[in-house]
């Protein structure tokens, strides 16, 4: 794993990484990784890839509304909010 | 303590030897007065646990007990409690104040059990030694110096304290039997799906699994009677009723098939934890089981394949922790990138910002196909190879751990070497099947664990097994010196 | 140079459910902030999804309906992004084994000759929040109202080849998703959104271009609007020497330009993967057969019935069939009048239309029930009304309930038919008007219109016009 690969992985998972811990970072991640390599070498043409132990299929839920208003108890939780919302730094999603 | 298991609690609270506030009150001094040293409660509940055991005494006096009514227990701090702080052992949750309670917390409670308060974890289950805790290490009540394994730390370590009989922990690579193989105590993995996850804080969705920890299996046996069952808040939870776990605790062990896996013996393996294995597997014979060398050929993938998966999974059900609706949010956020960024670089500690970056790592283009998709193929092939295994025996017995207790900060500084104190427990996760660990003996006076792997859904069976050996050996009785 | 335009759409449907497609919440349009999003919608540490039980069917009968394949084993999967109106950080969506897969859609443009474009697929999929950007303080507002309302993603494949095309191809998936039952389809509360892939090439070439993906289009004046000058932008570019940039862009219905969405640093890897907290969807065979069995006659099956059975305009039958309420509506005066279905068409699709619109109603609810029309437009084939008495007629039902026979009756508005009385208005008329009566005889026709509002004005316009227009003629041209 180069540097540059692990600061654009910490973008991507919105990680800010200061200079002074990136090459830790980077020789982990790459330890870690490097371990995990040794599967390369298996051979599992044909093995189906499991996502789930069991083979069961999704239970339903009836189409119901069963939840009524929890703003005040969604309010308290927020570190910011206001009238209701939730606020962040300006959303830009204009050009 | 007079009545130190769940089982001996039960008939003094029955014949009212003594009362569950008595009772509760007891657990209450002894953490007030020790756990400052071991650690292993984040959250102490003091009125809630005497209103409860309050609660469950007048039960008790109506006559209505359960099993369960008035035992003291201490909940993993992984397990949302409506209104009593949740940390999941992280600064990101630290002022987390759950509206609800998770479906095992509800079961529990319903049970009439007293919760003492929320157990110490390696942040977000992630570690084997409950070092990245944010709220510190927890020590190992046989050696101070010595690591109490993780993630579910803090819940053996006050098991083997003496601060509760029993404790809930998670297990998604063996974060319950290996603190229990290494603070000496009993715990178990149940199948997955068998346990509801709700409500259970997300670290691998798909390995994920809670289960009870005590000194006996017959004390584990009773709590997860009371823990499983299908939740309709659970897509994965299985839609099965339970077996009934606690009736055949007694039965006859005669003709039973263990099955001893060749790479749980290998080299890795401390010789004197194989030693005591072998005088386990002498005791399982003498009770009327027949032992047989068994291969599982894909074992030592394992490791690797769960530092894909578990990492993928992670860095997914770790996203939503972004400063935005609960929990830690930076100080003055310049832009969203930067609220972002800086919240989760402040809010996660080092040991979850690895395996973020390598689950992001993972499952990135380019790299899906060769790690995320080939460790699911992985996991197939280590499931099949227990499905032939469990033609031939009914459970597999060997090591939870390779090595016994190590020092505190002795692997912090090798995530890999710490990875690596898994290799015997990881596999079961993987193919979602129960595993136990029990104690099974000492080396310089810290516990050795030995380790029941059983097929789908037989707990019953593992349990059995345990509870047969615990009547002919003392190991479980064992307490560390005061 | 001349240049081929290459469109394909992504369309988002929200289905019309009670509940959101994982929580109990209520997915109704318009509430308070943050009013309809309980823990699962906030994504809260340990909550988990509950499936829907309605979406499924709703997606089946789209996939029906669309000749697609139904994908009897499917599954969720998560992508992974980073928004503010996305709590969980990921969207619950499906990529390898969506639900719908391989169908096609055919509709017609400006002729009767019909085109066909491919679907190739509709998933299952969660929407996002909404972000507010009134100002506070300088912080946007999240709402997560919307969050977790269940929507199907249609893409179709670039098959479509002018704005216009895609305009109609847009229309007749609105069409179609409101017929099935499956979604509300109201552009104005965005239950019906569209995003359009855009190229250009040679008009000799097979090879596209690079396509730029024009988001969140809430009206089809603004996919139309949009295309045309994105295609202009594109074609622009080229000419100059320059190249396409693959890019997301947004239209400004105000300047009427596409500009470039700031581009994300991430580049849009959404690291897809199966939801482990979700397992896979089996649907029965069974299943496929009884919704299929229970399918409502389909838009295109209409229109050509509508064609066949009452002799309407191509153009008719589109529009009679553009919602069920309003074919079930026509069908119903067809049946309670003694009319003709042109003549009722006519009607419908005029002077009801209108009426209706001015009130901002829909043609099929307003005061003026099947029934109603339909007595109505039988006394104007019966003759006892002309088409002009029969509006004062319409006009005095919407504000009352009576009926036309009541009306007729109370205001004394039969028409004249009693070729007498008619003949001796015309004799007096032509006595009175010798001038014109001349200029008439002597070739010049356009004066026949004056005798005819002559002849209006005298029977208060009850007299049947098409005898007023025979007789006339005949006496101004014998005596």
């Amino acid at each position: 794993m180069e540097l540059q690969e692990v600061e654009q992985l910490a973008k991507l998972a919105r990680l800010k990484i200061d200079q002074d811990h990136a090459e830790q970072l980077r020789t982990e991640c790459s330890k870690i990784v490097a371990l995990a390599s040794q599967l390369a070498s298996v051979d599992t043409e044909g093995v189906p890839a499991m996502a789930h132990p069991h083979e069961v299929s999704q239970p339903l839920r009836p189409d119901e509304v069963t939840e009524s208003s929890c703003k005040d108890a969604l309010m308290a939780l927020a570190p910011a909010q206001e009238e209701g919302l939730f606020l962040v730094p300006k959303v830009i999603e204009e050009a | 303590m007079e009545f130190k298991t769940l089982t001996q609690q039960r008939s003094a609270l029955d014949t009212g030897q003594i009362s569950a506030v008595e009772l509760t009150q007891y657990y209450l001094d002894r953490i007030k007065q020790q756990d400052d040293t071991i650690n292993s409660f984040i959250t102490v509940t003091e009125s809630h646990a005497l209103a409860q055991a309050k609660a469950a005494d007048a039960v008790i006096a109506a006559n209505k007990q359960g099993p369960l009514t008035g035992i003291p227990l201490a909940q993993k701090d992984i397990f949302c409690t409506q209104g009593i702080k949740t940390t999941c052992g992280s600064k990101m949750l630290d002022n987390f104040l759950p509206p609800y309670d998770a479906t095992v917390v509800k079961k529990l409670d319903a049970a009439g059990m007293v919760m003492l308060g929320k157990t110490n974890m390696d942040e977000f289950a992630m570690g084997s030694s409950n070092e990245t805790s944010y709220y510190g290490a927890v020590k190992n009540p046989w050696d101070h110096s010595c690591v109490p394994g993780g993630s579910s730390g803090g819940a053996a370590a006050c098991i083997a304290a003496g601060f509760t009989p029993v404790a809930t922990g998670s297990d998604t690579g063996g974060s319950i039997r290996q603190p229990a193989a290494l603070c000496g105590i009993t715990g178990i993995k149940p199948t997955y799906g068998l346990v509801s996850r709700y409500g259970m804080i997300a670290f691998a969705s798909s390995l994920d699994q809670a289960g009870p920890m005590a000194h006996t299996a017959q004390d584990c046996a009773h709590v997860l009677a009371a823990m499983c069952g299908y939740d309709n808040n659970d897509s994965t939870s299985l839609n099965r009723t339970c077996d009934d776990v606690t009736s055949s605790l007694d039965s006859d062990i005669k003709g039973l098939k263990v099955g001893l896996p060749k790479p749980f013996f290998d080299d890795a393996l401390n010789p004197l934890i194989a030693a005591c294995l072998d005088e386990v597997k002498a005791t399982l014979e003498k009770l009327g089981a027949t032992c047989v060398d068994v291969d599982l050929p894909n074992m030592h993938l394992s490791v690797p394949a769960y530092y894909i998966v578990a990492p993928a999974e992670a860095s997914s059900n770790l996203s939503r922790y972004d400063g935005v609706r609960f929990g830690y949010r930076c100080e003055n956020p310049k832009s969203l990138d930067d609220l972002y960024c800086r919240t989760r670089a402040e809010g996660f500690g080092a040991e979850v910002k690895r395996r973020i970056i390598v689950g992001t790592y993972a499952l990135s283009a380019g790299f899906y196909e060769a790690y995320y998709r080939k460790a699911r193929r992985i996991r197939t092939l280590i499931s099949n190879d227990f499905t032939r295994v469990f033609e031939q025996v009914d459970v597999l017995l060997g090591p939870t751990t390779p090595t016994t207790a190590f020092k505190l900060g002795e692997k912090t500084q090798d995530p890999v070497s710490m990875y690596l104190n898994d290799i015997y427990t990881i596999a079961v996760n993987l193919a979602g099947l129960p595993a136990l660990s029990a104690p099974a003996g000492f080396i310089s006076g810290m516990p050795v664990g030995l380790q029941l792997i059983g097929p789908a859904f037989s707990e019953a069976k593992l349990l059995n097994v345990a509870h047969r050996y615990q009547q002919v050996t003392d190991h479980h009785l064992q307490s560390p010196n005061q | 140079m001349s240049w081929q335009v290459v469109i394909g759409l992504e369309i988002h449907v929200q289905l019309n459910t009670q509940s959101k497609l994982f929580s109990g919440s209520s997915t109704r349009y318009g509430g308070e902030p943050n009013t309809q999003a309980d823990w699962i919608d906030c994504a809260l540490p340990g909550t988990l999804p509950k499936l829907n039980q309605a979406v499924i069917p709703k997606a089946i009968k789209f996939g029906l309906a669309t000749n697609s394949r139904i994908n009897q084993y499917c599954e969720f999967a998560r992508k992974n992004y980073f928004y503010p109106d996305l709590p969980k950080g990921y969207q619950t969506s499906q990529l390898d084994k969506p639900i719908v897969e391989d169908g096609f859609i055919r509709f017609c443009v400006d002729d009767a000759n019909e085109k066909k474009v491919r679907i190739e697929r509709a998933h299952l999929e969660e929407d996002a929040g909404k972000s507010l950007h009134e100002d506070f303080h300088g912080m946007s507002g999240i709402d997560l109202n919307r969050a977790g309302t269940p929507l199907i993603e249609i893409v179709t494949a670039p098959d479509i080849r002018s704005a216009k095309e895609a305009v109609a191809c847009l229309k007749t998936i609105h069409t179609l998703v409101r017929y099935l039952d499956i979604s509300d389809a109201n552009m104005q509360e965005g239950s019906f959104r569209c995003d359009v892939n855009v190229s250009v090439m040679p008009s000799d070439s097979d090879t596209f271009g690079t396509r730029c993906e024009i988001k969140n289009l809430n009206s089809f004046k603004f996919v139309e609007e949009a295309i045309a000058v994105e295609t202009e932008r594109q074609i622009d570019l080229l000419e100059s020497g320059h190249t396409i940039a693959q890019e997301t862009r947004l239209y400004s219905p105000e300047r009427k330009e596409t500009k470039a969405m700031r581009s994300k640093a991430d580049a849009h890897d959404y690291r897809y993967f199966v939801c482990p907290d979700l397992l896979p969807i089996i649907v029965s065979d069974e299943e496929i057969a009884t919704l299929k069995a229970a399918l409502p006659e389909l838009p295109r099956a209409k229109r050509q019935r509508f064609v066949k059975d009452f002799a309407l305009t191509d153009y008719d039958a589109q529009r009679l069939t553009e919602t069920k309420p309003l074919a079930d509506f026509f069908e119903d005066v067809v049946k309670a009048s003694k009319a003709n279905a042109k003549l009722v068409a006519n009607w419908i699709l005029g002077t009801l239309m209108s009426a209706a619109n001015d009130e901002n109603l829909d043609a099929y609810a307003t005061p003026i029930s099947a029934e109603r029309l339909g007595l109505l437009l039988t006394r104007i084939e019966d003759n006892t009304l002309s088409g002009k008495i029969a509006k004062t007629v319409f006009a005095k039902m919407w504000e009352s309930e009576l009926s036309a026979d009541e009306i007729i009756e109370q205001e004394g508005l039969k028409q004249i038919t009693d070729t007498s009385a008619i003949e001796a208005i015309i004799d007096d008329i032509i006595k009175a008007n010798p001038a014109q009566v001349e200029q008439y005889r002597s070739g010049k026709d356009k004066i026949f219109g004056f005798f005819v509002g002559q002849v209006m004005k005298a029977t208060k316009g009850q007299a049947a016009p098409a005898q007023v227009n025979q007789l006339l003629k005949a006496k101004l041209s014998t005596s």
